[in-house]
C-alpha cells in the first residue's frame, strides 16, 4: 500500500512541477504578482511530494519488499541494513528517482532562502526548476518506473552489485548527484536571467552561492569514487579515465571554470556573456554525462542501464534544455553588454586564462571520451581511447594551470603589474624549484614526473600563503597575524582550495613516480622485503560474511625489523551475485601506504601475493578535502550569508579589493 | 554441498592481474612488458588494462607478449604482433595517424583558438571606455536628483 502511495506522491509531483513551471513564468512575462509567488508554495508541495514517494521506495527497500521488481533485481535479504538503504540509488530507476529528490530539494532550497531575490527572478528561477523537473519526472514514469510490481512474488532477491556494497561507494552516488543537479540552479539561474533580460554584479552575487554548493558536492563525489576504486578494484588505482568518470569531471572542470568566472561578473561586471555561457555548458555537460552513464552508450565498469529507449529520452532532454538555452543565449546576447574595463595585465586577464584552460581541457575530455563512439559510427573502426592519451593531453592544461594561478591569485583587478605580483612570489618559485633539484638528485633513474610534481605542488601551496599573506597589510608581524584571523572567509577559502590543488597536483604527480610493486607466492611464515618495509603473510584462512564467503589472509608490517602493523587483505565471493571481488589490506601512512592484496592459492603450495608501495596517495584525497573545505569557508563568508536582502541594494558591486 | 563446490570453483577461477609465473627473470624485459602492457586494453573487459585485468584472455595476451620481448622483438614490433591478431581496439593510445589526428591534435588547437578569442577580448575590455560617460535618460535622471 505504501508503495502505491509512493507511486501516486510521484505522479502527483510531476503535476505540481508542471504548475511551478507554467504559473510563475507566465506570471513574471505578465507582470501578475500573484502568479510569481505561487512558484514558493509549488516548490516546497514538489519537494514534500517526491520526498514522500523516496522515502516510500526506502521502506520497500528496508523490508525487502520483493512484490516489487526493482527490490528484486537489486536486493537480498541478507544484505546488511547499510546496503539495503544505498541500494535505492545503486540501480538505475531508483538513482533516477534520487536525482529529481535533489533536483525538487534545489528549488525547494532557492524559495526558502531566495527572499533576497526579486520576485520576478525568483518566479523565473523555479520556473525554470520546474521545467527540468517536469522532464525528468517524464522520464521516469514513461521509461524507468520504480513502482513496478511483480505478478508473483520470487522468495529472494538477486542482491546488489557487489562492488557496490561498500561504504564509499555507497555515499559516492548522492554526492555526486547534488554536484550535478546543484547545476541544474546555475542553469535555472542563467535562463532567468536571460529572460529578465538583466546580468549584473547582483546577479552574479545571487548565483555564486549555488555554484560553489554544486562543485563543492561535486569534489567530494569525485573523492569518495576515486578513494573507492582505491582501496576496492585491487590494485590501487585512483583514477581510469573511464567514460563514466570523466562524464562527472567535465561538469566539475565547467563548474570550477564557472566559479571563477562568476567572481569577474560580481566583482566588475564583465565575462558576463561567457559566464552564461558555461552556467548552460557546466549543467549540459551533467545532463550529457547522466546520458552516457544511463544510456550505457560507451558500456564501462558503471554502466548498469543498458537500454536504447533511455538514452534516446535523456538525448531528447539533453538537446532540448541545450539548444533552448542557447537560442536564448543568442536571441538576448546584447543584454549581456560588459561594463567593466581592465587591462591586459589584470586579475580579470588571468581568470580569462584560468577559464580557457579549464574550458579546453573539459572539451580535450570530452573529446577523448567520445572519440570512439564517433570513429565506430562515423570511420567504421573500433578503437580504445584510454589513460596513456589522457595523460599525454589532459594533464599540460593543470601543469599550465598550477604555474599561472598564484600569479594571477595576486594580481590586482582592473589594472596590475607583473612585477609587482612576482615580487613577493620570487622566493616561493626559488623554493619550489629547489625541492624539486632536491627530489630529482634523491631519486634515481625515474621519470621526471616526480620532481614536476614538487615544483608545482610547492609553487602552488607556496603561493596560496604568499597571496593570504599579503592581505594582511604592511605593518609589523604581530599586527599582520591579528589580522590574519579576521581576514574575510573567503580569503581563507580560496587559499584552503588552492592549497588543495597544489596538494593533489603534487600527490598525483608523487604517487605515479614513486609507486613501488612486488608479485611472488608467498608460503605461510614467508617474510620479505619491499621498499624500506618487510611484509610476512602469517595466515590464510576462510571467512563466511554476511552474504559472501571470505579467504583471508593475516600479514604483518615490519619496518626497521619492529611490527608496525598487522593487516587482512580478503577475496570474497558474493554467491548470489555470482561475482568475486578483493578487499586491499592497507596500512595507511602519512608518507606511504602498504598496500596488500592476496591472490589464488598455487598449484605448487603457496599464495600469489602482491604488496604495493603507494607514496603520497591519502594526500590525493587529503587535496580534494581541501578544496571541498575551501568552498565552504568561501560559502560561508560573510558577503554571501547577508548579501542582498534589504540593504543589498546599497552595497556597491565592487566589494573587496582596491582597484591599485 | 554443490553450492559450495560451485563456490570453490569460482574462487579459483579468476587470475587476479599479472601472476607470478608470468613474471620474467630479467627485470629490464620484465619492466618493459609492465609499460608495455598498461597501454594495452583487455579485449573482453571494460575499460582495464591487460595489466590489470583478471580475464583468461588477458593472461594469455600477457604471455604472449612476454614470449615476444623474449625472442627479442623491439616494443613497437611485440605491439604490432598483438595488434594484428586483435585490432588497433587493445590500444589505449589510438595510434596518431589519418582521422586520429583530430583526436590527437583537438587540444592544442582549441587551445590556440580559445587563447586567441580570449586575447582579442581582452584587449577590446582594454581598450573599451568605460561607463564614465551617461546615457541621456542616466543624465537626466541625475539632473533631477541634483535639482531636488
Amino acid at each position: 500500500m505504501i508503495t502505491e502511495i509512493g507511486h501516486f506522491a510521484l505522479i502527483l509531483a510531476a503535476l505540481v512541477a508542471v504548475v511551478q513551471t507554467a504559473v510563475p513564468l507566465v506570471g513574471a512575462h505578465k507582470g501578475w504578482r500573484s502568479w510569481m509567488v505561487l512558484g514558493d508554495p509549488a516548490a516546497t508541495l514538489q519537494f514534500i511530494l517526491v520526498g514522500f514517494s523516496f522515502a516510500a521506495l526506502t521502506y520497500a527497500f528496508v523490508v525487502s519488499d520483493f512484490s516489487l521488481r526493482l527490490v528484486f533485481l537489486n536486493s537480498h535479504s541478507d544484505k546488511p541494513m547499510l546496503y539495503k538503504i544505498t541500494g535505492v540509488w545503486g540501480n538505475h530507476e531508483g538513482s533516477m528517482l534520487l536525482w529529481v529528490l535533489i533536483l525538487a530539494l534545489f528549488g525547494a532550497c532557492a524559495s526558502w532562502f531566495g527572499s533576497n531575490l526579486p520576485v520576478s527572478l525568483r518566479a523565473r528561477v523555479l520556473g525554470v526548476q520546474g521545467l527540468v523537473s517536469v522532464a525528468f519526472y517524464a522520464f521516469i514514469l514513461l521509461t524507468s518506473n520504480p513502482f513496478l510490481r511483480m505478478q508473483a512474488p520470487p522468495f529472494d532477491g538477486q542482491d546488489l552489485n557487489p562492488l557496490l556494497q561498500d561504504p564509499g561507494l555507497a555515499f559516492h552516488p548522492p554526492f555526486l548527484y547534488l554536484g550535478y543537479v546543484g547545476l541544474s540552479m546555475t542553469f535555472s539561474f542563467a535562463i532567468a536571467a536571460l529572460l529578465e533580460g538583466k546580468v549584473d554584479a547582483a546577479w552574479g552575487r545571487w548565483v555564486r552561492p549555488w555554484t560553489l554548493a554544486a562543485w563543492l558536492f561535486l569534489t567530494v563525489g569525485i573523492g569518495l569514487g576515486s578513494w573507492w576504486a582505491y582501496y576496492e578494484l585491487g590494485w590501487g588505482g585512483f583514477w581510469f579515465w573511464d567514460p563514466v568518470e570523466n562524464a562527472s569531471f567535465m561538469p566539475w572542470l565547467l563548474a570550477t571554470a564557472l566559479l571563477h568566472s562568476a567572481i569577474v561578473v560580481e566583482k566588475r561586471e564583465a565575462l558576463k556573456a561567457w559566464t552564461i555561457l558555461l552556467a548552460i555548458l557546466a549543467f549540459g555537460f551533467s545532463l550529457l554525462g547522466t546520458f552516457i552513464v544511463r544510456s550505457g552508450v560507451l558500456t564501462s565498469v558503471h554502466a548498469f542501464a543498458n537500454d536504447p529507449e533511455r538514452g534516446v529520452f535523456i538525448l531528447m532532454i539533453f538537446g532540448g534544455f541545450v539548444g533552448a538555452a542557447l537560442t536564448l543565449f543568442a536571441l538576448r546576447a546584447s543584454a549581456m553588454e560588459a561594463k567593466g574595463v581592465f587591462s591586459m595585465v589584470s586579475r580579470e586577464s588571468a581568470l580569462v586564462a584560468n577559464n580557457v584552460l579549464l574550458a579546453v581541457s573539459a572539451l580535450v575530455v570530452f573529446v577523448g571520451t567520445l572519440w570512439p563512439v564517433f570513429a565506430e559510427m562515423v570511420l567504421g573502426r573500433v578503437l580504445s581511447v584510454g589513460a596513456p592519451f589522457f595523460n599525454a593531453a589532459f594533464s599540460p592544461f593543470f601543469v599550465l594551470l598550477s604555474l599561472i594561478l598564484p600569479v594571477g591569485a595576486i594580481l590586482a583587478w582592473k589594472r596590475g603589474s607583473l612585477r609587482k605580483a612576482l615580487t613577493p612570489l620570487w622566493p616561493m618559485a626559488v623554493l619550489a624549484v629547489a625541492l624539486g633539484g632536491l627530489a630529482f638528485a634523491m631519486q634515481t633513474g625515474r621519470s621526471a614526473l616526480g620532481p614536476v610534481g614538487v615544483v608545482l605542488g610547492v609553487w602552488v601551496v607556496g603561493g596560496a600563503a604568499v597571496d593570504l599573506w599579503q592581505r594582511t597589510g604592511r605593518q609589523g608581524i604581530a599586527a599582520r597575524l591579528g589580522r590574519l584571523t579576521r581576514l574575510p572567509r573567503a580569503d581563507w577559502g580560496k587559499f584552503i582550495a588552492h592549497s588543495g590543488l597544489g596538494v593533489t597536483v603534487f600527490a598525483v604527480a608523487g604517487l605515479m613516480a614513486w609507486e613501488d610493486e612486488d608479485i611472488r607466492v608467498a608460503n605461510i611464515g614467508d617474510r620479505w622485503q619491499v621498499g624500506i618495509h618487510e611484509v610476512e603473510l602469517r595466515d590464510v584462512y576462510r571467512e563466511e560474511g554476511p552474504n559472501y564467503m571470505a579467504t583471508k589472509a593475516d600479514m604483518a608490517v615490519y619496518r626497521n625489523g619492529r611490527e608496525v602493523a598487522v593487516v587482512h587483505p580478503e577475496k570474497r565471493v558474493y554467491p548470489v551475485a555470482e561475482m568475486p571481488t578483493t578487499e586491499a589490506g592497507i596500512r595507511n601512512g602519512v608518507l606511504r601506504d602498504v598496500y596488500l592484496v592476496i591472490g589464488d592459492p598455487q598449484n605448487a603450495g603457496g599464495w600469489a601475493v602482491r604488496t604495493y608501495i603507494k607514496p603520497f596517495a591519502n594526500w590525493i584525497w587529503g587535496g580534494a578535502i581541501l578544496m571541498a573545505i575551501g568552498g565552504l569557508f568561501s560559502l560561508s563568508d560573510r558577503r554571501l550569508r547577508v548579501a542582498a536582502g534589504a540593504t543589498k541594494r546599497k552595497v556597491a558591486p565592487t566589494g573587496g579589493v582596491p582597484a591599485e | 554441498m554443490r553450492h559450495f563446490l560451485l563456490i570453490l570453483a569460482l574462487m579459483a577461477a579468476p587470475a587476479w592481474a599479472v601472476q607470478p609465473d608470468e613474471v620474467l627473470d630479467d627485470p629490464v624485459l620484465e619492466q618493459r612488458a609492465r609499460d608495455i602492457s598498461a597501454g594495452l586494453r583487455c579485449p573482453v573487459c571494460q575499460n582495464e588494462s591487460i595489466d590489470e585485468s583478471n580475464a583468461g584472455i588477458s593472461g594469455d595476451l600477457r604471455v604472449k607478449l612476454r614470449e615476444r620481448l623474449v625472442a627479442g622483438d623491439s616494443d613497437e614490433e611485440a605491439v604490432q604482433f598483438l595488434v594484428d591478431r586483435y585490432g588497433e581496439f587493445i590500444l589505449f593510445s589510438p595510434p596518431k595517424e589519418g582521422a586520429n589526428l583530430v583526436l590527437w591534435l583537438a587540444g592544442p588547437l582549441l587551445l590556440l583558438v580559445a587563447a586567441g578569442v580570449g586575447f582579442a577580448s581582452v584587449r577590446a575590455r582594454a581598450a573599451a571606455k568605460g561607463p564614465e560617460n551617461l546615457s541621456s535618460d542616466e543624465q537626466a535622471r541625475l539632473d533631477e536628483i541634483m535639482r531636488s
